[in-house]
């Protein structure tokens, strides 16, 4: 029997090919980058400096996975710097106060989750803004984080609670095993599960799959609890591997997490999202700044070049996604 | 006289909204089998009416009859358990996943807690070639897919998610010609299939080409159902603006 034809649509391999451009794009640069700098300077083919690279790339990855799926429903959660300093400091004050390093540092990874479900509940069931809503609580987070400090970053801690950020593992460190261990149960979670499929469906059509029977609020509530844990744990590595907790630590690490979620593939608009084109994005860009130091190029340049990168990468994968709509 | 059982029977339903009347005693039935087009100008109640039988809205009086059980008034969970499914103008598609993800919409399989994908993308096949459905790749995104495509999707979840009665809101509106036949195509071998349809549309001639009995509702009353061989497109629009049918009206 003859099939009711419907009209033409996109071939599924184009348009497959379309999606994938934005990881395509930044692999191809991330190799350039490395053959340049292979060439360009002679202590950034080592183990080491490999290792280091992994190591400044750990926090940055670990915050944008959670804000992966925050962005893919169709959020944003400008929160997770702030969250992420407040949490090493309510860790440092607890143990500081006498509560062993695991207990601490499991309440404030708890507090951590507490922020996120705060974030979803305003945004969720108040629907407030997630934009405001997380310029509100990163403020209120970062104040939390100076009160209890009195302004004074807290140091010194336990030797357990340091080797979270420098201790060995094999030829890695908890914060590289830490940071590639999410991202591969970000990468099984976003692709084969009920509740990364919703992620993105949330982004996609909230109504769409509110219509379909999903408490859409329960699920909008606990992607915003996930972007906390991850906050959180991310103020772990980096109170540890200071061995200092900053009020002020983790300042403007949202908009590093935005943009590598970004450049991996995924739209502010939600629905789309690649975990495999964070942690790609994050590689790149810790690249790039390694480079620029190997390089030798001024701190202030190194700003500036690094938000020019970032800018051009979007800005052509925003002229390709044009191209294809008009398609 | 339709001397089978219907499958939705409404009977004098009610509905204010405020101090405005948009249903005044509303009653029709719907059988499976037929596809039951209703007309009416804006704000004469049709979308009021679909909303009841969906369960969208709390009707304020009367009684709808799903296979012979009656209900006040329906949810939307109970109104899909029950077989009525209904495809709004819409849609309700996720543009940016894949065909057989929007099929499954919401009632995913899963197999030790994770999605079971094969499943789905064999079930997807099954049913777009049942209902000889031309989407050539199930792993297209929605916005790849053409508008006709997008509705035959769309009525392909209806149907997934266990239809037996199909509510169509304006099912070709902005759809070229090619696709509007096609579409039309399909509603009719759904119709041939068992399967109830009702449709709303403004436009007369697919109403006439498509349906096999029209429902008029005019100031939120059902003026008349005409078997549609048994009338004109005059008639109806007749009907629509103020005046009566010439013939064959059963009122």
């Amino acid at each position: 029997m003859k099939k009711h034809d419907t009209g033409q649509g996109k071939t599924a391999f184009s348009a497959t090919l379309s999606r994938a451009f934005p990881q395509l794009l930044l692999t191809l640069a991330l190799l350039v980058l490395v053959i340049f700098l292979s060439v360009s300077s002679d202590y950034f083919w080592a183990w080491k400096n490999f290792r280091n690279i992994l190591d400044q790339c750990s926090v940055y990855l670990i915050l944008s996975l959670g804000m992966a799926f925050v962005i893919a429903s169709g959020g944003i959660d400008l929160s997770v710097g702030s969250v992420a300093g407040m949490c090493g400091v309510i860790m440092a004050v607890l143990m500081h106060g006498g509560v062993a390093t695991y207990p601490a540092i499991l309440l404030g990874i708890a507090i951590g989750v507490v922020s996120g479900v705060v974030n979803g509940v305003i945004v969720a069931l108040i629907r407030v803004n997630p934009f405001i809503t997380t310029l509100a609580t990163m403020t209120i987070t970062r104040g939390v984080a100076l009160i209890l400090t009195g302004g004074v970053s807290i140091y010194g801690f336990a030797q357990s609670f340091k080797w979270w950020g420098t201790g060995d593992i094999g030829p890695l460190n908890p914060p590289i095993v830490l940071s590639l261990l999410l991202t591969l149960a970000a990468f099984v979670v976003m692709r084969r599960t009920l509740w990364g499929k919703y992620s993105l469906s949330l982004g996609g059509n909230a109504e769409a799959l509110r219509r379909s029977g999903v408490r859409v609020n329960l699920y909008r509530i606990s992607i915003y609890a996930v972007s906390g844990f991850c906050a959180a744990v991310a103020g772990l590595i980096m109170t540890a591997r200071l061995n200092s907790a900053a009020p002020l630590a983790g300042s403007t690490y949202e908009m590093d997490a935005i943009a590598a979620v970004v450049l991996g593939g995924g739209s502010l608009n939600g629905g789309s999202g690649s975990i495999f084109g964070v942690f790609i994005a994050c590689i790149t860009l810790s690249v790039l700044r390694n480079g620029l130091t190997l390089l030798s190029i001024p701190t202030y340049f190194q700003q500036l070049i690094t938000g020019g990168v970032i800018l051009i990468a979007i800005i052509i994968a925003q002229i390709r996604n044009n191209r294809d709509r008009s398609h | 006289m339709n001397e089978r059982q219907p499958y939705i029977r409404v009977e004098n339903l009610k509905k204010n909204f405020g101090h405005i009347e948009a249903l005044k005693g509303a009653s029709l039935e719907a059988y499976p089998g037929e596809i039951l087009a209703i007309v009416g100008d804006n704000g004469a109640g049709k979308s009021t009416l679909i909303k009841a039988l969906s369960g969208a809205i709390t009707p304020d009086g009367g009684v709808i009859s799903i296979d012979g059980q009656s209900f006040a008034h329906l949810t939307p969970k109970l109104a899909e358990e029950k077989g009525i499914t209904t495809v709004y103008q819409d849609l309700a598609l996720v543009n940016t996943q894949t065909v057989w993800e929007n099929i499954f919409l919401g009632h995913e399989y899963r197999r030790w807690g994770w999605l079971n994908k094969k499943k789905m993308r064999r079930e997807t096949a099954e049913l777009l070639e049942r209902l000889q459905v031309s989407i050539p790749d199930q792993e297209s995104v929605v916005a790849d897919l053409s508008g006709g495509q997008r509705q035959a999707l769309a009525v392909a979840r209806a149907i997934r998610q266990g239809g037996k009665m199909i509510i169509l809101d304006e099912p070709t509106a902005a759809m070229g010609l090619k696709e509007t036949a096609a579409v039309q195509k399909l509603i009719r071998h759904l119709a041939d299939q068992g399967y109830g349809v009702i449709i709303i549309s403004h436009n007369i001639p697919q109403v006439f080409e498509l349906s096999d009995r029209i429902c008029v509702i005019r100031q939120g009353k059902v003026l008349a159902v005409l078997d549609t061989k048994s009338v004109t497109a005059d008639d109806i629009v007749c009907m629509i603006v103020g005046g009566s049918a010439s013939n064959g009206a059963k009122q």
